[in-house]
């Protein structure tokens, strides 16, 4: 049986990272979130990147999404800074943590006496997190723990054929070890619904399938009217696609082909193993937010034009689709899928990102890890500011 | 010598090309057949790998894509000029 080394939680899901995080339930606290990690540099923090001013469904969705961020498995202990009057329940933040068996701590702002004590305080607490979480050992554990968040950004006309199907092959072996994949970014489903449902495990996924690639489709059509195509189709067709569908294709192999067995909402926790969606919106840091408070352990990126960024306490693998990014940006790039255009095959490229994932699940840092790109916690948000 | 297309799905009829190919000239994948192309075919564009009669499947990423819209020779370069693509919207 395949297994791969993690830290055991009391929830009984495991991390591959021992972090204690810092997060704010809104970004006043932003501030003092970043004092206490400049304090002490070996925990991180999660800055927060909207205002609490919000209605309507967000409400539930920030929740969520903050909620599930502070258990997401990777994170052993977490210091929650809250100012006092925001929106987003810090209260809540904590009681999630708590029921996660996570050790926990809330601060607020307006009761402890203003930035400087808050900071005083919270650099004690993390300081005590950080000499518990030491204690913990790694032990083996079967793939059914561990999660994989799938993410492209900045495609180009080889993603599709290069990076995307590599990750596919990946994602395939996992799956039959027992894993979970999370393929998100509803709007580069558009155009492949009628495949998606085929592939659903049962009738109830099919529908949702449908459903929210019908919402996302009319979304698109509402707020950005003619705009519309350039979002669903980035890249367009001149570099050889001949549909939406077909475009869309290149994005969803990401996942393999195995059966969906569930779709979840942004940044729910999937209840099943193998292939879940998540509705979820498709630019980069919104998406990884979600998958990262879905669970995620480590994210799969892949990218044709570049980009940097990572995810704090989540170890986030970029995949190159061509030679010429890989060798661009080579500090930044953890594989190189442009090598499929130069004579590997698929096969072989996406055992190589499976060989990889298993040495980050045994503490190899990626690329963005290293570069400390750990990025904000960006939440998906829906409707206006207030 | 080296591969200039790649089968992306087991079921495809139709491979993508990794460089600009000039008609005529060979198509080179790994473990099959060397063919020539029909016309020019340029970088991440599909070239067909079977004859396909009028109304016929394309078929990428194990998926149906579209049908040809007349009698397709392998070595053809596949695009909306002679594929009637499937869009759900």
């Amino acid at each position: 049986m395949d297994t791969f080394p993690g830290y055991e939680r009391a929830d009984g899901t495991v991390g591959i990272r021992n972090h204690v995080a810092i997060v704010p339930s809104v970004s006043c606290a932003n501030g003092v979130v970043a004092n206490i990690a400049k304090a002490v540099p070996e925990a991180i923090p999660l800055f927060h990147g909207n205002g609490c001013g919000r209605g309507g469904i967000d409400v539930e969705v920030h929740n969520r999404t903050l909620q599930n961020i502070c258990k997401n498995p990777n994170i052993a202990a977490v210091l929650i800074v809250g100012l006092g009057c925001e929106f987003v329940s810090a209260e809540g933040m904590s009681m999630v943590s708590s029921f996660a068996g996570r050790p926990q701590a809330k601060l607020m702002i307006q009761e402890e006496g203003g930035s400087r004590e808050t900071e005083k305080k919270g650099i004690e607490i993390v300081r005590g997190f950080l000499e518990d979480v030491k204690k913990l050992e790694p032990k083996q554990f079967p793939m059914e723990k561990l999660i994989i968040g799938l993410e492209c950004g900045g495609s180009d006309a080889f993603s599709g054929v290069t990076a995307n199907p590599a990750v596919g092959v990946a994602s395939d072996w996992f799956v039959d070890a027992g894993a979970t994949v999370i393929l998100t970014e509803t709007t580069e489903m558009i155009g492949t619904s009628h495949i998606l449902e085929k592939r659903a495990a049962d009738p109830e996924t099919a529908e949702k399938i449908k459903a929210i690639i019908a919402k996302t489709e009319q979304k698109t059509h509402e707020v950005l009217g003619p705009l519309a195509k350039v979002v669903i189709a980035p890249g367009n067709m001149d570099g050889g696609l001949s549909s939406i569908q077909e475009k869309a294709l290149g994005c969803i192999i990401k996942a393999g082909t195995r059966a969906i067995q569930q779709v979840v909402d942004y940044a729910e926790v999937p209840a099943k193993k193998g292939v879940v969606v998540m509705d979820g919106p498709g630019y980069d840091t919104e998406s990884m937010t979600g998958l990262a408070a879905g669970g995620a352990q480590i994210i799969l990126f892949t990218t044709g034009r570049g980009n940097p960024i990572g995810f704090p306490v989540v170890p986030v693998v970029k995949i190159a689709s061509n030679s010429r990014l890989y060798k661009n940006m080579p500090d930044d790039m953890d594989v190189n899928a442009g090598e499929i255009l130069e004579g590997k095959s698929l096969e072989q490229k996406g055992n190589e990102i499976r060989d990889l994932i298993l040495r980050v699940a045994n503490g190899d840092q990626t690329c963005a890890e290293q570069n400390g790109q750990n990025g904000i916690m960006c939440v998906y948000t829906q409707t206006t500011a207030f | 010598m080296k591969p200039n297309a790649i089968i992306i799905h087991e079921k495809d009829n139709v491979a993508v090309v990794l460089e600009d190919i000039q008609q005529e000239q060979p198509v080179i994948i790994e473990n099959r057949e060397a063919f020539e192309t029909i016309s020019d075919i340029s970088y991440s564009h599909k070239v067909l790998l079977e004859d396909v009669g009028s109304g016929g499947d394309i078929v990428k990423y194990g998926e149906v894509i579209g049908q040809a819209t007349g009698e397709l020779k392998k070595g053809e370069w596949i695009h909306t000029h002679n594929m009637n693509v499937i869009e759900e919207s």
